[in-house]
């Protein structure tokens, strides 16, 4: 079961974007996020659309796998597509179905979002696809390093991220084995009448947090018994460096953003 | 009910980045009524092969028949509901599959998915809990109250109240002490004579698969490594060793004797006293000829 969500998995590899510093992949998806919204023509958005086919590219993960991954967005992604299309009326006329009035600004609207939609979480995917989740915590730890001068708890809430991110796998295993455990003694999640299938999820989710609870104990009986004190003095065995390899990737991303800005004007 | 595998290939998330081979070609039969041992290290597959007995997994490649039914890559049986009523699975840890409010309760779970009457499952519950080691004054506990050993038989005692047909035992005793672990074997082991029942179990322990199985099955990296019956797998140490796996105790000690004095004592899976009375024989008798 949940084959089909890659969403937060990372597939191990050692391309360039799987070596580049994690602080860097950060902020250059951030700043991709707020520009994918500046493009507004065919031009800049082939070049958006362009730099997010090439970094999967470079990752080698197959673009298959990331698309059928991305399954239960792309529903979102169409019915975005479908709400423009009923919605905007610019445009001329192209046809009439059912009485709805389609319109080419509709049309090429709708594509435009969609295509947004999609570049957003294409790559906001790849950092989780190729990034360690302890990565990404360092990096936020350390990118929210500043705030520490107004008292907020950044070290703690590095700590909850991390945690919670490595027991993501373990919680989706601890389910797959009592849903095959009940499945056994005879109960069916996939059919039925709705009022039976949620009842058949307590006998899911009682043993899942019990389970949960215990290892939560567990964790915090061992991190203590290791003198954990929190982040007051502790050092880190991976010191995040930026290298010669993340400044040229940054460069090379301004430039993309620059060809954007100069594109964004044309027509 | 007999078992078949025949050519069983399974991989787990196929095509994609982790696909991962768990079985390939995998065939073998299971008589009915016979108490199956399957053997291996761990990530041999054995999870996985216990998997498809009652189709929790299909198989990617290959046919797995149980009984009348028919499990394959493009088909699963429509009245799989009755084929998981016929075959009750005992996972690895079964004491984390417990949720209901008291122990009664959950013990008549599975009964109940499978539209078992009232009153039956009031029957069953008096006949399995004194036979799987409980107190029937437990019976209106919550089963979160219980030590670890007694979740442990409330959950066999789960499964057992679906009066299954084939039992598949997945590690029964990991992490008992070794009083709990001989209880829980030896009352499997009655079960299965008594109910004339068709077992598999999945083991590490050697001593275990000699005591209580008529016939093993050795798994290695996803394919059948050996098979036959204990005399015929355990007497053979070094394709054993080379997976990793020893020789029972018992056949060390007979090994080590034979080395010693010089002596062929024949492994029949004899008990103790039984193996003490053979060598007291031997012995003897080389004394009288000295």
């Amino acid at each position: 079961m949940n084959n089909a969500i890659i969403i937060g998995q990372y597939v191990p590899g050692n391309s360039l974007v799987h070596r580049l510093d994690p602080r860097m992949k950060i902020t250059i998806i951030f700043l991709f996020v707020i520009f994918v919204f500046f493009a507004n023509n065919v031009v800049s958005y082939s070049i958006l659309t362009a730099f997010a086919i090439i970094t999967v590219f470079i990752t080698k993960i197959s673009l298959r796998f990331i698309l059928k991954g991305l399954t239960p967005v792309w529903f979102l992604i169409i019915f975005t597509f479908i709400l423009h299309l009923i919605v905007t009326k610019e445009g001329t006329v192209l046809v009439e179905l059912l009485g709805f009035k389609v319109y080419s600004g509709a049309l090429i609207q709708g594509f435009a979002i969609s295509l947004r939609f999609f570049l957003l979480i294409l790559i906001t995917s790849l950092l989780t696809l190729t990034t360690t989740p302890i990565e990404i915590t360092d990096a936020i730890e350390d990118m929210l390093h500043p705030l520490k001068k107004i008292k907020f708890p950044v070290h703690e809430l590095a700590l909850m991220m991390s945690i919670s991110l490595r027991f993501i796998p373990t919680l989706l295993q601890e389910t797959d084995k009592i849903s095959k455990a009940q499945a056994s003694r005879g109960v069916d999640f996939r059919t039925g009448p709705i009022k039976e299938r949620i009842k058949a999820i307590v006998p899911l989710l009682v043993p899942l947090f019990v389970s949960a609870f215990k290892r939560a104990e567990e964790l915090a009986m061992a991190m203590e018994a290791r003198g954990y004190q929190g982040g007051e003095g502790r050092s880190k065995l991976r010191q995040l460096k930026i290298k010669k390899i993340d400044i040229f990737v940054l460069v090379f991303f301004l430039l993309v953003i620059a060809g954007l800005f100069i594109t964004r004007n044309y027509s | 009910m007999d078992i078949t595998f025949k050519d069983v290939t399974y991989i787990y998330q196929a095509n994609s980045p982790f696909a991962h081979k768990a079985l390939e070609n995998l065939s073998f039969h299971i008589p009915s009524g016979s108490f199956v041992a399957v053997i291996g290290h761990t990530g041999s597959g054995k999870s996985t092969l216990i998997q498809h007995l009652n189709g929790l997994i299909t198989p990617t490649e290959g046919t797995v028949q149980i009984g009348d039914y028919q499990i394959n890559s493009d088909k699963k049986p429509e009245n799989l509901k009755e084929l998981r009523s016929r075959v009750g699975v005992v996972f690895q840890y079964p004491e984390h599959q417990l949720f209901d409010e008291t122990v009664a309760k959950d013990i008549a779970f599975g009964p109940k998915n499978f539209g078992v009457s009232e009153s039956e499952i009031q029957r069953r519950i008096k006949e399995i809990v004194p036979a799987v080691g409980l107190d029937e004054a437990l019976l209106g506990r919550s089963p979160f109250d219980l030590s670890g050993g007694q979740m442990r038989r409330v959950a066999i005692a789960g499964v057992l109240a679906v009066k299954p047909e084939i039992l598949v035992l997945d590690e029964p005793t990991a992490g008992l002490d070794p009083r709990g672990q001989r209880e829980i074997m030896d009352m499997f082991s009655n079960l299965h004579k008594e109910q004339g029942l068709t077992t598999v179990l999945v083991t590490h322990s050697m001593e275990d698969a000699v005591k209580y199985a008529d016939h093993v099955i050795i798994m290695n990296k996803g394919t059948k490594y050996m098979e036959g019956t204990p005399e015929e797998v355990f007497t053979q140490r070094e394709a054993l060793n080379k997976v990793q796996l020893d020789v029972p105790e018992m056949i060390q000690f007979i090994n080590a004797f034979e080395e010693r004095f010089g002596k062929t004592i024949p492994f029949k899976r004899q008990t103790v006293q039984a193996l003490a009375k053979e060598i007291q024989q031997a012995l003897k008798g080389a004394g009288s000829d000295e």
